[in-house]
């Protein structure tokens, strides 16, 4: 494997380690509105407490890594997206001060106020992140100046908006499995329907997904035909997601947590595997795709890196182990809890 | 329309002066907190635990802040900085990027363990977790630092391509993590850090004091963050002579415009305050103290110093902004220096925590430290215009060309909103946490404590 590969994996593996772990923490404020009383929404906080603000290191570290080891995918990416990007910021800091804000107050207005935001905030960002993933897969207007000149609703068009909704649906299934582990009584058992309902409809929409990407031209459509390992991905999430719903019925919340953790790991192998070699396709010519060798960094600089990722990655997994065995089992509203 | 190269400047400026609210806050309160649980654990004392304790609140609410603002300034460099971008991401790349993988997941991690374990682990392991917490702040501020001592004195570098394809490359990675002004900017920014903590644990103690609630806890407190505070206030004296050194040997136009030196001298006057003017290349009404500013670049024996004159006007920075930010600075270091000696002989015996006058002193001076960081940042980041890597890229060359000005404007309402409704909302949490002071308080008087939340 070359250097500009090792690090195209690097960077899948930082995004599958964001996906996995915020995922179920964004998925947990879209099922927000599912807690009925203040004590329910307080144990919905408080089961990402810990956790929330290391997972979405996993993102900073992602886009930092994008920018040293391909600083013309990042650079492209970034300002053509430029819109986007920006609410999707907005929706990032909202999630982070409605968590921290809430519970700061005893008033009512105050805290239903965060809980609002704290939902829309989830919902947009994980749309956000699925429509930058389905912009990713059909190719976007890179010219051969390296600059993406797309308007908002070239964005937005139903492709990616549909990537938008599978991934919504993604987290919140990650989501209910998760809050299912963390949560107990009445609130459980309402999370646990939802859990199934929410299953059933992500297995739709990420059946419609796989098929509308097979329908495409281009390169990702091609890969994801031609590459038997990126088939056995997609497919290894369809049985995944039956399994989940399978152990979610039978009420093993672990189970049901490690296969929702599986299938969200699966569908960024899908996505990483769609697009390699490729870091941003081109729509209007394949040569002027930015790929993991054109858009890479010097040598010298991804063998630096690499160090820097092979002490730091097993690091930042032990972190992420230690917290969540350190805070396992139901959530325990303690005088330090939100 | 103004364009977009000053929109997407301006936007900087604003989302980061912001930023930097936090850091320096949760920096200071860090190493505090490792102080007062070290204590704990020693002597037993439950005053050092809620010590502890109530910081370690203070500080989850700012850093919180810090985080969710950084997030923009990463996202930046390539939403509006996508030239900038192209042309460093092989050299200033590595850096953000180390700073993500090794000190962001270190801090946010044990910050988990600091905030929400306390009944989850045990003591050691909880201080364990301090220490971790301050470490990993520091290491994130060694290598935000050293990335933005590259812009200012790139080294370790080389220039490939040509034209619009330039860019630079890494060439030798320590030579570039530490460059000429890497160590002395770390360490001015690591003490103005201190200070401010130390300023904040000092203004909330002090008024503590005057309320006559939660004395002991006040008191100790408050001696331990006036020791950080004399310490790091002293030391940034030095740290700042050597970064000044340094600047005038790498980055002389900087230093002309910083020290509003329009014309080139061998015994160069150091200005301590004044107005200058472009128009005639004087600095007026000012008071200077002679050949100073040439003893200090050189030593004893002096020597030259480079004038604004000897540059082309096109590479001049705004010499009025970075002149009056950069003596703002110093004047609030050199006050900040007399007023803790002063306090220091009152200290003694106590006598100072009846001193009423002073201690409002104390609660006033909270805001002074925030003022000089955002000063001396001000003036380092204008000083080094119009470039954006210093004598290699200029500023205007390294915005997005794709973005549009008017789309800029639309971010910079909507970061302007959003951050003067969160910046009301952190004040009014942290109001709200002092208010109700440290859990477990003796020292009453007080209000009766909300509800733990």
């Amino acid at each position: 494997m070359d250097l500009q590969t090792f690090w195209f994996c690097c960077l899948g593996f930082l995004l599958a380690g964001y996906a996995v772990q915020d995922g179920y923490d964004l998925g947990a404020g879209m099922l927000h509105p599912l807690a009925k009383d203040d004590a329910e929404r307080r144990v919905i906080y408080n089961a990402i407490g810990p956790f929330w603000d290391g997972n979405e290191v996993w993102l900073v570290a992602f886009g930092a890594s994008l920018f040293a080891a391909f600083p013309d995918a990042y650079a492209a990416v970034f300002s053509g997206f430029y819109i986007p990007f920006m609410l999707l910021l907005l929706s990032l800091i909202l999630r982070a001060v409605s968590i921290e804000f809430r519970g700061k107050l005893p008033s009512e207005l105050w805290r239903r106020f965060w809980d609002r935001v704290f939902f829309g905030a989830s919902l947009g960002a994980s749309v956000l992140f699925g429509v930058a993933a389905g912009n990713l897969i059909a190719g976007v207007p890179v010219d051969s100046e390296r600059i993406i000149a797309a308007g908002l609703s070239d964005l937005l068009s139903p492709f990616p908006l549909l990537m938008g909704l599978v991934t919504a649906a993604l987290f919140a299934m990650h989501g209910a499995c998760f809050l299912c582990v963390k949560t107990e009584g009445h609130l459980q058992a309402r999370i646990h329907l939802w859990r199934k309902r929410i299953l059933l409809a992500f297995l739709v929409l990420y059946l419609v997904a796989l098929v509308s990407i097979m329908a495409r031209n281009g390169s990702a459509a091609e890969h994801l035909r031609d590459r038997p390992f990126v088939g056995l991905f997609a497919a290894a999430g369809l049985m995944l997601a039956a399994g989940a719903f399978r152990e979610a019925h039978l009420g093993r919340g672990l189970r049901a947590l490690g296969a929702s953790s599986l299938i969200v790991l699966m569908s960024v192998a899908v996505f990483c595997g769609c697009l390699y070699p490729d870091l941003v396709p081109s729509s209007l010519d394949p040569a002027w795709s930015l790929d993991v060798w054109n858009a890479a960094s010097s040598s010298k600089t991804l063998r630096i890196m690499a160090a820097v990722a092979l002490i730091g990655l097993p690091l930042a997994v032990a972190y992420s182990v230690f917290m969540h065995l350190a805070f396992r089992g139901k959530v325990r509203i303690e005088n330090t809890s939100y | 329309m103004p364009d977009a190269v000053v929109l997407a400047r301006l936007q900087f400026a604003m989302t980061i002066m912001f930023h930097y609210i936090f850091p320096p806050l949760t920096i200071g309160l860090s190493l505090l907190m490792v102080v007062m649980e070290g204590l704990y654990l020693r002597t037993g004392d439950k005053t050092y635990e809620s010590l502890t304790r109530f910081w370690t609140r203070i500080f989850a609410a700012t850093f919180v802040m810090g985080a969710a603002t950084g997030v923009v300034m990463e996202f930046q460099f390539g939403t509006n900085w996508a030239g900038y971008s192209r042309f460093v991401g092989d050299v200033f790349g590595p850096a953000l990027a180390a700073e993500g993988i090794l000190a962001f997941f270190l801090e946010s991690c044990f910050l988990g363990i600091l905030v929400f374990g306390w009944d989850r682990v045990p003591p050691r392991v909880h201080f364990l977790a301090a220490v971790m917490v301050a470490l990993g702040s520091t290491l994130s501020a060694f290598l935000i630092t050293t990335a933005n001592s590259w812009q200012q004195t790139p080294a370790g570098h080389v220039l490939v391509g040509t034209g619009p394809l330039m860019k630079a490359q890494m060439a030798d990675f320590w030579a570039m993590v530490f460059n000429p002004s890497a160590l002395p900017r770390f360490f001015h920014v690591l003490f103005g850090s201190y200070v401010q903590g130390a300023f904040v644990v000092m203004g909330v103690s002090a008024w503590y004091i005057l309320r006559g609630r939660h004395l002991d806890f006040a008191k100790k407190g408050f001696k331990l963050a006036f020791g950080l505070g004399l310490a790091a206030s002293l030391s940034l004296l030095f740290t700042g002579h050597k970064q000044a050194v340094i600047m005038a040997l790498h980055q002389p136009a900087k230093c002309a415009a910083l020290e509003a030196l329009y014309t080139g001298a061998d015994h160069a006057a150091l200005p301590l305050f004044g107005f200058p003017d472009d128009e005639s290349r004087t600095l007026r009404f000012s008071v200077e103290i002679p050949g100073l500013l040439s003893w200090l670049v050189h030593g004893p024996k002096g020597g030259r110093v480079a004038g604004l004159d000897e540059f082309p006007v096109e590479d001049w920075p705004p010499v009025f902004l970075s002149f009056q930010f950069y003596h703002a600075m110093i004047g609030l270091g050199m006050a900040f220096i007399g007023w803790l000696l002063l306090n220091a002989f009152l200290l003694r015996r106590d006598r100072l925590f009846h001193h009423k006058l002073l201690l409002k002193g104390h609660v006033a001076a909270c805001i002074l430290p925030f003022l000089a960081n955002q000063f001396g940042w001000g003036a380092a980041e204008l000083g080094r215009q119009p470039w954006v890597v210093y004598g290699v890229l200029r500023t205007q060359d390294a915005v997005s060309t794709v973005v549009p000005a008017g789309h800029i404007l639309a971010s910079i309402a909507m970061f302007g909103l959003l951050y003067a409704a969160l910046f009301a909302a952190w004040l009014f949490v942290l109001g709200t946490k002092i208010q109700h002071g440290p859990e477990d308080a003796q020292g009453g008087g007080g209000k009766p404590p909300l509800p733990a939340l």
